[in-house]
């Protein structure tokens, strides 16, 4: 017994080390109700049991069944040419695993991707052999969500989705030219083939769910993908518009996006050591969060005159002192969608604010007290107070005065940046 | 004129309830609501001790539930903060309720409204965290068991979760702090209180109720923690923001072994 666990643990090191550059961990927007009294429920909201040294939550056992793989990717830590240990799992032995760490409540599920070996189709045959296994032998209601191998078939895609809460494939590069340059073995086809062939079946899920109640769930959480940053030339623009594509052309439930951290020695790329682009990989979740919640369209953030993100102030600021003529907004009249625009209201601010002011017209005290982060938002408002902060400053001079008084958790790191290019 | 009173309850949610029900019912000027275990006699008022009534209880939840869901949950949630002096804070709430038409519990403006829905999502967050990191260690006759120490008394909040999660296997969860725990037998959850002479966190030596599989299981699971993190991203700061430290001698992956 001892004996096997020492190999486990080994091949666990291995599998979870190449792993964890896939950032998604999201155990959230599936539903699977504990009706057989079996192990596990999906409540629909996921919950993050730990959290990494490097702050990132842990809410799926996230493990790779195979680092073998037939493909040299640049960017990809277990590319072929890339001189390091090698392992695989068992299928009973990702099961297990993830049972025996379900049951003492460490995750919400799995998050099986792997390296491919023989071809893209018997990797994926076997990344479906364990999710099955988990739902029809176990009897397992947790959350699984597995990488779909670029390439794979769309008999497995399909088959994948009956088991699976999520599908992901990770178009890594964000332009077609970058692909080309880092994973010169794959074509851009093989990415979106397998995006296109999921969509297809969740709308066919969809519209058969409302005729029969019965219809089996397909990928009930819908699908995501991951994009590299930093790795190539491109900039927030390209990186903005090509996630935009995705969600708007696949059905895409997230984009993430992952700073690229330099695994290999190739000049194609930036040199090993070179810092993280984690300011970078913020600003654009700042901005992906203000695309689908907060009503901005990308153009309006992004365009030719302004093609990359500021770093100094958050995306919905930058638009803001770019924008001054939409202000000052006034708090206790405004509707939904333009409280939201103002810098410094998260959107359950701006749901408080709306409820509150039904009692009585707000006033500085009353926005401080809900939550607003007033040091940027003072000066876009006028409430029910006599003294106005904007008194027609303009947006260089508003921007100076906001980041004096304030410390937002990247100034260290913002000014390392500009040492680095001084 | 009614003379100010004190109620003394027995620190139970219908407790609190009944008490209520009889401030109302007798038209009382309450002075204070205090727990038995911590009652202090106010020096102008007389006290009152309140024995729960589950009926009268019952009653205020419903007519409270009735003017608002929200403000029903929030008050629940608030009153398990075991905040010194939440019971007033809960009572001027109430009055308030039913004082006014309109439903009072999104009016942010107001100072206790705002502390009760404040205290109500501290107490929330907590719930959801205790959701998060138990841990549960197999003994050797087959109970997964965790030990807690949350700040709030989120037991009650948790059990549903749990219920529905673990339904094939029997688990106990024991609060450390307030010496009870909810134990699930393959039917039913019941409230037990123990008297445990050890605790039994992940941070302490081995203890003989648990087999060597349970160990390896954690083994694995800390050694996942660890190849899982990316060192040049390294970030303790909000490690110790998410994973608050006086929760980390309950967690096999933070123990130091």
């Amino acid at each position: 017994m001892s004996l096997s666990f020492d190999r486990i643990k080994e091949k666990l090191n291995i599998l979870a080390d190449a792993a964890k550059y896939d950032v998604s961990c999201s155990s959230s927007g599936s539903v699977r109700k504990n009706n057989s009294d079996g192990l596990g429920d999906s409540s629909g909201m996921g919950i993050c049991h730990s959290y990494t040294e490097d702050g990132r939550c842990v809410s799926l056992l996230k493990i790779l069944l195979t680092n073998h793989c037939i493909f040299d990717c640049a960017y990809c830590v277990t590319r072929k040419s890339n001189d390091l240990q090698r392992a695989a799992f068992k299928i009973q032995e990702v099961v297990d695993l993830t049972i025996n760490f379900y049951r003492r409540n460490y995750i919400e599920g799995l998050f099986l991707s792997s390296g491919i070996f023989k071809s893209p189709d018997y990797t994926m045959e076997r990344l479906v052999m364990v999710a099955k296994k988990l739902r029809l032998v176990e009897n397992f209601n947790g959350y699984i969500h597995l990488k779909s191998i670029p390439g794979a078939s769309d008999e497995l895609m399909r088959e994948a989705g009956l088991y699976a809460d999520r599908l992901s494939v990770n178009i890594e590069v964000p332009t077609i030219s970058g692909l080309k340059l880092l994973a010169p073995d794959k074509k851009h086809e093989d990415f979106t083939k397998p995006m296109l062939k999921v969509k297809n079946e969740i709308i066919q899920y969809k519209s058969e769910k409302k005729i029969i109640k019965s219809t089996p769930k397909y990928a009930p959480a819908g699908q995501s993908t991951q994009m590299i940053v930093g790795a190539t030339g491109e900039s927030d623009k390209d990186i903005m518009y090509s996630a935009t594509h995705y969600y708007k052309n696949y059905n895409m439930k997230r984009v993430y996006y992952s700073g690229y951290v330099p695994v290999a020695e190739d000049s194609r790329l930036p040199a090993i050591g070179t810092q993280v682009p984690m300011l970078r990989e913020n600003r654009l979740y700042q901005t992906d969060w203000l695309l689908r919640f907060y009503g901005f369209g990308v153009q309006e953030i992004l365009n030719n005159d302004h093609p990359n993100l500021d770093m100094d102030v958050d995306p919905k600021l930058g638009w803001a002192l770019r924008n001054m003529q939409y202000f000052p907004v006034d708090i206790n009249k405004a509707d939904k969608s333009v409280l939201a625009r103002i810098p410094g209201l998260g959107m359950k601010s701006v749901h408080k604010i709306i409820s509150a002011r039904r009692y009585r017209k707000l006033n500085w005290e009353h926005l401080k007290k809900i939550g607003v982060a007033l040091n940027r938002a003072k000066y876009f408002i006028i409430c029910d107070s006599n003294s106005w902060e904007h008194k027609d400053i303009e947006g260089t001079k508003i921007k100076g005065l906001i980041l004096q008084n304030s410390v937002g958790k990247f100034r260290k790191e913002y000014s390392n940046q500009l040492q680095l290019f001084s | 004129m009614n003379a100010t009173k004190t109620f003394i309850y027995d620190g139970s949610f219908n407790g609190f309830l009944t008490a209520i029900f009889v401030a109302f019912d007798e038209k009382t000027r309450v002075a204070d609501i205090q727990k038995n275990t911590a009652s202090q006699s106010g020096l102008f008022s007389e006290t009152e001790s309140i024995f729960t009534q589950m009926d009268k209880a019952q009653r205020v939840w419903n007519g409270i539930d009735k003017k608002s869901h929200t403000a029903i949950k929030d008050i629940y949630f608030a009153f398990l903060s075991e905040t010194k002096g939440v019971e007033m804070l809960l009572y001027s709430y109430i009055r308030k309720m039913f004082t006014t038409t309109t439903s009072i519990s999104s009016d942010y403006s107001d100072g206790t409204v705002l502390k009760i829905s404040q205290l109500a999502r501290s107490v929330g967050r907590e719930k959801h965290r205790m959701e998060a990191f138990v841990r549960f260690q197999l003994t050797k006759d087959d109970i997964c068991f965790s030990n807690i120490e949350p700040d709030f008394d989120v037991i009650p909040l948790i059990t549903k979760h749990f219920r529905s999660r673990y339904a094939d296997q029997q688990w106990l969860i024991y609060d450390v702090k307030r010496k009870y725990g909810i134990f699930y037998d393959l039917n039913q959850v019941e409230i037990i209180t123990l008297d445990l002479d050890t605790a039994y966190t992940n941070s302490l030596n081995k203890s003989v109720h648990f087999g060597e599989e349970e160990y390896n299981y954690q083994d694995l699971w800390n050694n996942y923690f660890k190849s899982t993190n990316i060192k040049s991203r390294i970030n303790l700061k909000l490690h110790k923001q998410h994973v608050p430290k006086r929760y980390w001698k309950y967690l096999s992956e933070k123990k130091a072994v």
